[in-house]
């Protein structure tokens, strides 16, 4: 089967990235504005275009809209991936999520944005789908597969609602796969190591750990633990909660009904948070809706009091994971770290602390970079999966599934058929049968979790078992076999043994969409058609042509213009007229070629304007990375960014 | 979302259509993936049943036979090369999980020989619950001095106090405790070489008393774990 690039994706609460294998080594791709983290926000754009589908916008640009019109704008969305709307509640009160007003219990939680309504899945869809499109630029040619990682911790349905956005995006998911797992392969690729890893994610929203085993090139991981609800959203939370309640007391402003003030405040919590692993203290300096000025300054110290029972909440979870795999602390042999949240001093100091890592002479590993190792990792699964290079044949991914699987019992208990940490694909076989004459159908109710009541776990889907031949009680023996496949979700099947009957089953997930519900969302359904194909690639390469003619044209009031040599203006204005005049026509590789020109030809004036506007390290960059970044106003990373300094 | 599988199991190999021994995990005529082999876990690993085993060995192959059958070699193949990779690759785990664990494999075998054994070594009885029903006669009174410690420490608790006397007199009857399951274990190894070794009456004794060892593990690491999480929630 003669098929594109299988890419791999990290769809994060904060940030998203698409990578790929180039030769040997895993690549972030970069968006059209050179970066390599697309913001996981959706903005709807004021004016929906044709009546049908709105416009979305995605990563930077919508992040934009957040400040101007919060009520159009969502993220951290993964937070509601695969969840109930009585779940929800806590989560409700600290982001900015409206649900629908008319969403009933036992339905898929959607979400108002404008005038529209979207469920998680399908937000997540359209980050999917401009990454996909990232990577289709940057390849020039379609992608349809991918590998997308989730949190190990994800149960069944936080793991089917990520598959169905990548259907909705127009991706198939060959695989997903575990994001400390997919670090530990980024990791794994250029050192042949032998041990025990345990990889510490603490990213945006969740917090994951997992032990993993290498030997001969397999990964066999021994346990993983986390939580799905905890991550640097929660430190931002605290430090904004503390601002608003202040503002409150000494300002009497209550900005908790202005939602643009919070996201301002936000922001400048996020800013404050990155700042402080870098310095000994860092400060609030707002405006208020009424004039005045609230100033705040944190030293590190209080930040590290205040952030520190968020941080003890990843103790247990690390703990369990150890007596899970049966090692100790000191039987592991490196420590990876992963995720934003890892760059907080205070949390490397953590890990080794739970790891006795200085005691043994060891340091926690950060060579890749936090932000870019899981989608690096998925890249190296993506090419796992799809045979292609020598590099990865020997690597195989051996991971198991977080949580165990049980059935509820008499009395509410629950009856455990899959242990967690079992290596997945797992399965079990069980029988049923009937309590009374003639009975047809049998009940049963699947639940995930450790719990030992089935109203303290998850539940994940109630069935009928119908179609039983009428026997006498308790003759009828019908197997089902549960089986949890290589993306950790359940799959079922039954057979009446006796009569020899395959039962039918009826399935109720109790989160979740169903089949024809994604098939109603799924965005762009022409994103398959080739034809349509090339057009998109041309309609793209001409508005980025424009956007650089522009910049470049405005350029020329500038000062830096006038120290350029008269060559050097010359070659642009040369540049210009080339990349106009192949703009018109229909050839998409002309285009992109004289846009590449344009661009190599004022990589001087991108640097002569940078100076003169910052002076950071931006230099060596050309007009277009420049200009996206001038744009933006330098110091405006994403508000919920994880830091860009390294 | 749950997706009903397909069990059917052809005879001969679904790709080429030639028949072919059942218990082999690719068509010998045309290399393809075939569903999974009947027999037992032991099988898997062309392996007799027994109960001492190479547990280096055992891993290497479960890595040998993973490399092979695992879905992630098929992601790009057809429905029933997936399906039946997914399938083998599943028994595979099912097998190795069951064979590595010296408890699990015990119970699995003494299943195997129709022996009637209350539920897979989970430390739950059917209905999920600890099982307190059949306290071992020689420890009778020992459990019940321990329970009683036990309920006064999460009474303790509740009430915020905390009682070193008591907590050190539960250390210890950890690690007498701990003790005693060593016990059993080096009972249940004498066992599995009259079984590995012996002729068909030994095995039958043998199954007996690895039946009545088992039921006494059990107990034991519930007490264990009971006493390991009273103490470890201080």
């Amino acid at each position: 089967m003669a098929e594109g690039r299988v890419v791999g994706i990290d769809l994060g609460t904060t940030n998203s990235l698409v990578a790929y294998m180039e030769g040997d080594s895993p690549v972030v791709i970069p968006g059209v504005d050179g970066s390599s983290l697309v913001p996981s926000v959706v903005a709807l754009d004021p004016i929906a275009a044709d009546g049908g589908r709105p416009t979305v916008t995605v990563g930077n640009s919508a992040r934009k809209a957040l400040i101007e019109t919060p009520e159009r704008v969502i993220y951290s969305v993964k937070r509601l991936m695969g969840r109930g709307v009585e779940e929800i509640q806590n989560e409700l009160k600290l982001f900015p999520f409206r649900l629908a007003d008319d969403v009933e219990a036992g339905e898929v939680p959607r979400i108002q944005l404008g005038e529209m309504r979207f469920t998680a899945p399908e937000i997540s869809a359209y980050v999917l789908r401009q990454l996909k499109r990232n990577a289709e630029r940057f390849f020039g040619a379609p992608v349809t597969q991918a590998v997308i990682t989730v949190p190990a911790y994800f149960n069944d349905a936080q793991r089917q609602a990520t598959k169905d956005a990548g259907r909705m995006a127009g991706l198939e998911v060959l695989r997903l796969v575990n994001e400390p797992t997919a670090a530990a392969l980024a990791y794994g690729l250029d050192r042949a190591k032998e041990g025990t890893i345990a990889v510490y994610d603490f990213g945006g929203g969740t917090f994951d750990i997992s032990i993993l085993k290498l030997r001969d090139g397999i990964f066999e991981v021994q346990s993983t633990n986390g939580d799905t609800h905890l991550g640097g959203d929660d430190i931002d939370n605290l430090l904004l909660t503390i601002a608003l309640d202040e503002i409150h007391a000494e300002h009497g402003v209550d900005l908790r009904s202005h939602p643009s003030a919070v996201q301002a405040l936000r922001k400048a919590a996020i800013e404050a948070k990155i700042r402080l692993s870098q310095e000994q203290s860092a400060s609030f300096d707002i405006e208020l809706p009424n004039g005045d000025r609230y100033q705040r300054e944190i030293p590190r110290e209080v930040f590290e009091l205040l952030i520190e029972p968020v941080l003890a909440r990843t103790a247990a979870p690390c703990k369990q994971a150890l007596t899970d795999a049966g090692i100790t602390a000191d039987q592991v042999d490196e420590v990876v770290l992963v995720g934003g949240s890892t760059r907080i001093p205070a949390v490397s100091a953590l890990v080794d602390e739970l790891f006795h890592l200085k005691a043994r002479g060891k340091k926690p590993h950060t060579e890749l970079n936090p932000d870019e190792v899981v989608a690096l990792g998925a890249a190296v699964q993506a090419d796992i999966l799809a045979g292609a290079s020598k590099s990865t044949e020997e690597m195989l991914l051996l991971d198991v599934t977080p949580l165990s699987l049980g059935i509820e019992a008499l009395g509410g208990t629950v009856a455990r058929i899959i242990q967690r940490n079992s290596t997945i694909p797992a399965s079990a076989t069980e029988h049923f049968t009937t309590g009374v004459d003639g009975q047809t159908n049998v009940a049963i109710h699947v639940v995930q979790g450790e719990r030992e009541l089935a109203a303290d776990c998850r539940s994940l889907a109630r069935f009928d078992l119908k179609g039983i031949p009428p026997m006498t009680a308790g003759l009828p023996r019908i197997e089902v076999k549960f089986l949890i496949d290589a993306d950790g979700i359940l799959q079922v099947s039954a057979r009446e043994q006796r009569s020899g009957l395959a039962a039918q089953i009826e399935v109720k997930p109790t989160y979740g969409l169903t089949d024809e519900q994604v098939e109603t969302m799924i965005l762009d359904s022409f994103d398959h058609a080739e034809e349509d194909f090339a057009k998109r690639l041309l309609i793209e390469a001409r508005v980025e042509a424009e956007s650089i003619v522009s910049k470049v044209e405005a350029s020329r009031a500038s000062h830096a213009w006038g120290h350029l040599t008269s060559e050097e203006q010359a070659a642009i204005e040369a540049a210009i007229t080339h990349l106009n005049a192949v703009k018109a026509g229909d050839d998409m590789k002309a285009i992109r070629e004289a846009t590449l020109a344009l661009d190599k030809a004022t990589g001087r004036l991108a640097e002569l304007m940078m100076d003169a506007a910052v002076s950071t390290a931006l230099r060596g960059k050309t007009m277009s990375a420049a200009g996206e970044e001038l744009d933006d106003g330098i110091t405006a990373p994403h508000p919920m960014a994880a830091a860009e300094f390294k | 979302m749950l997706k009903v599988m397909d069990s059917a199991v052809p005879v001969a190999c679904w790709s080429c259509s030639v028949a072919h021994n059942e218990s082999t995990l690719f068509c010998p005529h045309c290399s393809k993936i075939q569903p999974p082999p009947g027999g037992d876990y032991f099988s898997v690993f062309g392996l007799e049943q027994r109960l001492n085993l190479d547990l280096v060995a055992l891993e290497t192959e479960f890595h040998r036979l993973s490399r092979k059958v695992h879905p992630d070699r098929f992601a790009r193949l057809g429905e029933h090369e997936r399906e039946w990779s997914l399938a083998d690759t599943a028994l595979l785990n099912d097998a190795y999980r069951t064979l590595k664990d010296p408890l699990r494999r015990t119970e699995y075998l003494l299943k195997l020989q129709g022996a009637e054994i209350g539920e897979e070594y989970s430390g739950k009885d059917k209905d999920g619950r600890k099982d307190p029903s059949r306290v071992p006669a020689d420890l009778l009174e020992e459990v019940f001095e321990l329970n009683m410690q036990l309920e006064e420490m999460r009474m303790a608790r509740n009430a915020g106090e905390t009682d070193p006397e008591l907590h050190a007199s539960l250390e210890q009857a950890k690690t007498k405790f701990d003790g005693l399951q060593s016990e059993v274990d080096n009972d249940l190894r004498q066992q599995w070489k009259v079984w590995d070794e012996g002729d068909a009456e030994s095995r039958k004794s043998a199954e007996k008393t690895m039946v009545a060892l088992l039921d006494r593990r059990r107990y034991l690491s519930n007490l264990v774990r009971d006493v390991t999480e009273t103490l470890g929630a201080e």
